[in-house]
């Protein structure tokens, strides 16, 4: 058991040193969330000042950005950690070490949760100082609905992770890409209601979509939506199943096919 | 041609490999291979590009699933006790790469906890020392020469004190003085540790110097197997590089 985490120590250890050799990639983890919290948080002054919508909960918006960077700064760290070991030509070596592929998972989740913490909790702390920002249900409402969020991100980003296994390189396209295809349906800056009826389906199985209609009805009524959370919790607990699925088999079908000591750029 | 060499069944075997093949879709990578490596022994693998021989290696280390056959590490199974015996080995190549962002330290530091390594600090310590890699603890492996590359990978090859290393052409792209270095420091280390090597090369005095035994594949088969003096003799050459040499023009490498 001491080894079992010995080695996922190892994997965060990797990029922790990473990140303590290359300022500019702290820059780029803190750098994009500020920059996104700064111009909605702009845009939700100005909209206060014309809508009564906004003045009733200025917050909104920025609590929207915040809260998608949390989902795709979560899936982006378990890529990007993945895709360190391409670029380097280091999967090799982490192949044949004791390393094994649910150690590989859990390394790729610890070190996505620390990326998230350092980039949107930066951004957090900016807005609370700068915008008067603060989130209307503190606590472990809020908690949850991050950590949900948390949640669908990795699953999406262990699934990519299993292309990128199965594809290599050029599925990388994907890590940045992906996300911004479900943006629309989830409802992150409107209610899915605006959604064509024929749309609003598939917005219904994505996790987020119940996370941030449960960030509006906190903001502008006051409640916390238990339902919303729940249903949220049972459909990331298939995502981040089929996500880890993904990937383990996307390893076992590597060892198959040699893939694992080629790939690289 | 299936080419069995007396497989000893005995405790003195590390590495047993009967009837192995290995398919990708129509393609046969590996036909039909069977061969053993003693304790404390150099298997060279010889043959021509896409002869199977990193194909052959990488199911040696449990990294490539073969289609079928059996393939025993330390006498055991390698697919079944993948994660056991994966401690016990390690390798090196000049082609898979360590993170060339992080410092040597950091790098051995990583691969030390990845294996489970005691004393981790003072194991670094002793590999830098006989390595001569001390000064390039605190270096970026990207700004290092080919030469400080191949010695920094064999550390962390080195770096669980495997029972068997797999060495892919640990020599290639190093100038004479550097390969010569790395050739006496592996032959050393043999002697003081008794750990078994696996080499792949195409650079026949360096499989002359190093290998008690050697098998030539071909087509993804063993084509021909024995000891260099064995196969020098056999074939009336005066070196490896000429049995090679006979074999290819005669298509079979």
């Amino acid at each position: 058991m001491v080894l079992f985490f010995r080695r996922i120590y190892a994997m965060i250890l990797r990029h922790v040193y990473l990140f303590m050799c290359s300022w500019p990639r702290v820059l780029e983890l803190i750098y994009w969330p500020f920059l996104n919290m700064v111009l909605w948080a702009y845009m939700s002054k100005f909209l206060s000042e014309h809508s009564n919508i906004f003045l009733m909960a200025s917050g909104v918006l920025i609590a929207s950005v915040i809260m998608w960077d949390t989902l795709f700064r979560g899936q982006l760290g378990v890529t990007l950690s993945f895709i360190e070991e391409l670029w380097s030509r280091n999967l090799g070596n982490i192949a044949v070490s004791p390393l094994k592929p649910i150690e590989l998972v859990l390394s790729l989740i610890v070190a996505s949760f620390l990326r998230t913490l350092v980039g949107v909790g930066g951004a957090g702390i900016a807005a609370y100082f700068l915008f008067d920002f603060h989130l209307p249900l503190f606590g472990i409402g809020f908690i949850l609905f991050f950590i949900n969020l948390l949640i669908m991100g990795w699953a999406l980003g262990l699934a990519i992770c299993a292309l990128l296994i199965r594809f290599g390189l050029s599925a990388e396209t994907f890590a940045w890409a992906a996300l911004f295809f479900i943006q629309p349906l989830c409802g992150v800056f409107y209610p899915v209601s605006v959604l064509p009826e024929w749309l609003q389906p598939f917005s219904l199985i994505i996790p987020a979509t119940y996370i941030f209609e449960g960030m509006r009805l906190a903001f502008f009524d006051g409640v916390f939506g238990i339902d919303l959370l729940l249903k949220a919790c049972l459909i990331n607990v298939i995502y981040i199943f089929v996500g880890v699925s993904l990937l383990l088999f996307s390893y076992s079908h590597a060892k198959k096919n040699g893939l694992l000591l080629g790939n690289g750029e | 041609m299936k080419v069995i060499q007396n497989i000893n069944l005995s405790s003195n075997i590390d590495v047993s490999v009967k009837n192995v093949y290995k398919n990708f879709g129509d393609i046969k990578a590996v036909s039909d291979i069977s061969f053993s490596v003693e304790k404390s022994k150099t298997l060279g693998l010889l043959g021509s590009n896409g002869a199977g021989k990193t194909t052959t290696i990488m199911m040696l280390m449990g990294i490539l699933k073969a289609t079928s056959g059996e393939i025993k590490i330390l006498e055991q199974d390698v697919y079944k006790y993948r994660n056991k015996i994966a401690k016990e080995i390690n390798f090196s190549s000049p082609f898979v790469e360590l993170p060339h962002r992080l410092t040597v330290l950091q790098n051995l530091n990583v691969f030390g906890h990845l294996y489970g390594v005691k004393s981790l600090a003072d194991k670094i310590h002793k590999l830098s020392m006989d390595l001569d890699i001390l000064d390039l603890l605190k270096r970026r492996v990207g700004k290092l020469s080919a030469g400080q590359k191949t010695r920094v990978s064999l550390a962390k090859s080195l770096i669980n004190d495997p029972k068997i290393l797999f060495l892919d052409e640990p020599t290639a792209s190093l100038d004479p003085d550097h390969a010569d270095w790395i050739r006496t420091y592996l032959e050393q280390y043999q002697d003081r540790t008794g750990a078994t090597f696996i080499l792949a090369s195409h650079n026949m005095p360096e499989v002359e110097r190093l290998c008690h035994n050697v098998i030539m594949m071909g087509r993804g088969k063993v084509i021909e197997s024995g000891t260099p003096k064995n196969l020098i003799s056999r074939y009336k050459s005066t070196n490896l590089e000429e049995v090679f040499l006979q074999l290819a023009r005669n298509d079979k490498v």
